[in-house]
């Protein structure tokens, strides 16, 4: 098993009365991605920045690679940041940009070895005709690349990724989204990425932290934390739910006549509310059927169905675009669930 | 898209008249220190410049005190102006009144305020006239304040100088490798208005008494109004000189101070 990279323990921080970390731990392995999500104001890039050395703390204890960094300053600590913003420096070209931080004491190399590693990071991020192009000469997913290549340079012990793909347009977001995987996976540095684009999360993370309130909801790969969710918070935060009405007993709940066992963290008496998959629920054309379709939406590989069940509460079903031409806006269908667990919160 | 000739015509003819107006009073201070005589031309005010030796001193001395200024504003200014829009945003406001405060007090009530000083120093210390530029950093506060201001909010120089600090920059590096040079353009202007100020002062240095440039002209100008007026256009073609020669954006060059040790 590999070895702790990254140790955050019980990190906290306050502005004024907002608690932006209120007891953080994560630990991050050797050459893993952990992508931190969670809604605007949760602590995800206060918790970055203390682990850049930008932002001090309150409390807590910060460890990479065994050795207490808590209060070394950010030029100390070898780490690779790329930012939100862009941050490539204006009057440098790529080339100068990606060889400045190995032109410091900190990193410093031969003017060779300099020429040679900034020629191999760009050609790494598909930029090496760009090496004498200055930033506003550059797209922003292009200054993004950059920037990710300058991090790369001076060979970080850990790479922070500060929402790097926000300021993209759809397109470019997610071809540098695959790319910042390869090379991640290629270089095998221990990655921190803080978003609140869940999709980005869970297509390019090897566990995703979920936080709220400056504290961890849950870690997990992307496939456990979207079927076992521990918490409504993240069942809800992390793809679409529908909630439906139902009795627990015990491990097991009783929604639209079906007997479906409940995940830890669940409700375990009384009254409660599922929050079920739209992919979780199926739909069927059938005269005698308990529910009637709204609306559907053909969405090229999906179909998706708004459906108003018997007791009038309106649900989303996602199936095959095959069904498609079979669930027009007001057939009537049988609504069944097809799912082995859920998760159940209080009324 | 290509303009109507119309539209040419309103556009040279606006450029004229400004040009004009700029340029009337050059070409006569340019006709009237070339006149010798009543009908003859020569250079005699221009060659007699460096003929007055009282001249030269002020020329000298005024270079001397924006030389002065300069490094004043370099190494004390720009830096407390960068490090409050950094690192004590909460500073700005009352930098900015501060800074602007010598707008708002005639020279005449800044004379009065600090003769005090001078002649306690006069006295003390030294009579030389380069500590004028302690009034003289003062002045140029506004103007300075002005354009570094503006050019640190045209970037996001936060965002630069933490970049710069995780690839391993120090304070200073981060200063001067990466801040300073990207607000270039600011600091240039800051820099030019500066020059321009000190060796366009009068008032402040005339009633302290001290002999700087524009003193020396009033009072070559008091016996002979040639050369008065030859040594104001050469210190206009001077001041314009240095504007002109001010980096545009496209001169995007190195660091201001490449402190690279390779």
């Amino acid at each position: 098993m590999s070895s702790v990279a990254v140790q955050l323990n019980d990190i906290a921080k306050s502005f004024g009365p907002v608690k932006a970390l209120a007891g953080l731990t994560l630990e991050i392995k050797e050459g893993e991605l952990v992508a931190l999500l969670g809604p605007s104001g949760c602590g995800k890039t206060t918790a970055l920045r203390a682990l850049a050395g930008l932002q001090d703390l309150d409390r807590g204890q910060i460890l990479v690679g065994g050795k207490d960094i808590t209060f070394q300053a950010a030029n100390h600590r070898g780490m690779g940041m790329v930012f939100q913003a862009y941050s490539l420096f204006p009057h440098m070209s790529a080339q100068e940009n990606v060889e400045y931080g190995l032109k410091l004491k900190a990193h410093k190399v031969s003017p060779e070895a300099r020429r040679k590693k900034s020629a191999e990071l760009l050609e790494l991020v598909g930029l090496s005709t760009h090496a004498g192009h200055y930033p506003h000469q550059m797209s922003g997913g292009q200054q993004q690349r950059v920037a990710l290549a300058r991090a790369l340079a001076i060979e970080p012990k850990v790479l922070l990724l500060d929402e790097p793909l926000s300021a993209l347009d759809a397109k470019v977001r997610i071809q540098l989204r695959d790319e910042i995987r390869r090379i991640q996976l290629e270089v095998g540095t221990t990655t921190l990425f803080v978003t609140h684009d869940q999709e980005e999360a869970l297509g390019i993370a090897d566990r995703v932290g979920v936080m709220r309130d400056g504290v961890l909801q849950q870690i997990a790969v992307p496939e456990e934390l979207y079927d076992r969710p521990t918490s409504a918070f993240v069942a809800e935060f992390v793809g679409l739910t529908n909630p439906i009405r139902g009795t627990v007993s015990g491990s097991t709940v009783n929604i639209l006549g079906s007997q479906i066992a409940t995940l830890p963290g669940s409700v375990t008496s009384g009254e409660g509310i599922a929050l079920v998959r739209p992919e979780s629920i199926r739909v069927e054309a059938d005269a005698s059927g308990n529910a009637k379709v709204v609306t559907s939406s053909f969405l090229g590989s999906v179909c998706r169905s708004i459906v108003d069940l018997a007791d009038g509460t309106r649900i989303t079903a996602q199936s095959a675009s095959s069904q498609a031409s079979v669930l027009r806006a007001g057939t009537v269908v049988r609504v069944t669930l097809d799912t082995p667990a859920v998760f159940v919160k209080g009324l | 898209m290509k303009k109507s000739l119309g539209q040419r015509i309103w556009r040279w003819s606006i450029l004229l008249v400004v040009t004009s107006y700029l340029a009337l009073p050059i070409v006569a201070m340019l006709d009237f220190s070339t006149k010798v005589g009543r009908n003859k031309r020569g250079l005699y005010a221009w060659k007699a410049i460096f003929q007055q030796p009282d001249l030269v001193g002020g020329i000298v001395t005024s270079l001397e005190l924006a030389a002065i200024v300069i490094a004043l504003l370099l190494f004390l200014v720009v830096p407390t102006v960068i490090w409050v829009h950094l690192k004590l945003p909460k500073l700005r406001r009352p930098l900015e009144l501060i800074c602007l405060l010598p707008l708002a007090i005639p020279g005449i009530v800044l004379v009065v305020g600090v003769s005090k000083i001078y002649m306690w120093l006069s006295i003390h210390w030294t009579e030389s006239p380069l500590t004028l530029s302690a009034v003289y950093a003062m002045l140029i506060l506004p103007y300075t304040y002005r354009s570094l201001s503006a050019a640190l909010f045209a970037v996001d120089v936060h965002t630069l100088a933490e970049a710069a600090r995780t690839l391993g920059a120090s304070t200073s590096r981060t200063l001067f490798q990466i801040v300073i040079p990207t607000i270039k353009a600011g600091v240039m202007s800051a820099l030019v208005i500066s020059i321009a100020l000190v060796l366009g002062e009068y008032t402040i240095s005339s009633l302290l008494n001290y002999k700087t440039f524009q003193v020396e002209i009033n009072l070559i100008g008091q016996n002979d109004g040639t050369i008065a007026v030859a040594v104001s256009l050469a210190s206009l073609i001077f001041v314009l000189l240095l504007l002109l020669l001010m980096p545009t954006a496209k001169q995007r060059g190195k660091a201001l101070l490449d402190v690279d040790a390779e």
